[in-house]
């Protein structure tokens, strides 16, 4: 990230603290998704915004929602562009963007120590038995933990959940159903 | 490279993305449960997403998507083929995702105009394949009802997966290494199964030639007609 002068970082602080759409606990700094802000002559700017996943359908109105609140702040001209690459990673999640994640009762995503995706192990489901773990579904060394009571005894239901970027798992002691943020 | 060649590359993935994402669509209110209604609709969004950055790169997405004639589409045979039952719609996730996952990394590590979305989508395509790893497995490895209905369903689609390794210009991938590799895991993954490799030819002349050249195989224009009708009865709506 090159932010090169003072008003630059400032409407980078602006604009990354923009609520995220869908998890409006976090801001877009604390979901670190917004890459950089560029002055362009007096009061034009461009923001680049990188997506959690390459559909993610809320980064229409995060871009609309970085938009918004420039303007309110005097610019004239805003855009927001896309970029892929590098590519998000769910490293990019502050440590206050995981406390945040974790009180609203979401498992924040573990540390990748590895590149590549942690891979879940298929634990029991109504649907179906355990069986052996896939050539990838090595088990993670860091259990996830129940966003309640924080149990590490927690079994996943669903590789995909409310969104793209969350499983769904339930937690074997205090039986409650939790998102995770998955890793990325 | 050429803009005639990226051109090409960026249609056949775009075309991919955007004709699977479609079928997976079509799982949407009912598919078995309600957790696996909401994977396969996540898995359509991160195709249907690649689709969007894949065909934008070439012209305008919703013109391509909705105003093209089957025979200007050139993806592959594999992913216009219909869910038929559950076992069809895993086996079909299995030969592509693992064949994407490959490729992705591939294209990756290559750098090139292609880099920074196969950079990024490898780590999504990555949970596609083992959603369908996973279910390859318990349904091969389950009950007697299961497993020939995962059976036939990997022998009914082996003639389409000879295509995924026809090289497309404009790609830096070794096509052969990554057959190789495709064969590997996936054969291992039916093994664990309690599955086989299926036999017989994985492509020839019944095929009516091949996805990439744009021949495509019958239930693909029904697919277009349903996925082009709302946009062809009203031009240019928006909501």
């Amino acid at each position: 990230m090159v932010t090169t002068t003072a008003l630059e970082a400032e409407l980078l602080r602006l604009a990354g603290s923009v609520p995220d759409p869908e998890l409006p606990v976090l801001t877009l700094e604390e979901l670190g998704v917004v890459r950089a802000v560029h002055v362009r002559g007096t009061d034009a700017v461009e923001v680049e915004l990188t997506p959690t996943y390459t559909g993610c359908p809320a980064v229409e109105a995060m871009s609309r929602d970085i938009e918004r609140v420039l303007r309110e702040h005097g610019l004239r001209e805003v855009s927001v562009r896309t970029v892929l690459s590098p590519a998000w990673s769910t490293d990019d999640i502050t440590a206050e963007g995981r406390r945040k994640l974790r009180e609203s009762g979401i498992a924040p995503p573990r540390a990748r120590t590895t590149p590549g995706p942690v891979l879940l192990e298929l634990g029991p489901t109504r649907t179906g038995t355990p069986r052996p773990t896939g050539t990838h579904g090595t088990p993670a060394a860091d259990p996830v933990r129940c966003p309640h009571c924080g149990s590490a005894d927690t079994e996943l239901l669903s590789r995909f959940s409310s969104t793209a970027c969350k499983a769904l798992r339930r937690c074997l002691a205090c039986r409650e159903p939790f998102d995770h943020f998955k890793e990325v | 490279m050429t803009a005639t060649v990226a051109t090409t590359a960026a249609l056949a993935l775009g075309d991919d993305a955007l004709v699977l994402s479609h079928r997976l669509g079509e799982w949407v209110g009912h598919a078995p449960v309600l957790e696996e209604e909401v994977a396969l609709a996540n898995i359509a969004l991160d195709l249907l997403g690649q689709a969007r950055f894949l065909l934008s790169m070439v012209g305008d997405e919703d013109e391509l998507a909705y105003l093209r004639e089957e025979r200007a589409f050139t993806n592959l045979q594999l992913v216009e083929q219909p869910n038929g039952d559950f076992a069809h719609t895993i086996a079909r996730q299995l030969y592509f995702s693992t064949y994407q996952h490959l490729l992705y990394a591939q294209l990756a590590a290559a750098g090139g105009v292609f880099a920074p979305l196969a950079g990024k989508a490898v780590h999504e395509v990555a949970y596609h394949r083992d959603h369908a790893e996973q279910w390859t497995l318990r349904l091969g490895d389950g009950t007697d009802v299961s497993h020939e209905r995962m059976r036939r369903a990997c022998t009914a689609l082996w003639r389409f997966t000879g295509e995924l390794f026809q090289p497309v210009a404009g790609l830096d991938v070794d096509w052969a290494g990554l057959e190789t590799a495709w064969l590997e895991s996936v054969g291992d993954v039916l093994r664990r199964a309690t599955l086989t490799l299926p036999e017989g030819p994985r492509s020839g002349a019944w095929s009516a030639g091949a996805g990439r050249q744009g021949l495509h195989t019958e239930p693909f224009g029904r697919m277009l007609a349903e996925m082009q009708h709302l946009h062809r009865s009203h031009p240019g709506a928006s909501w």
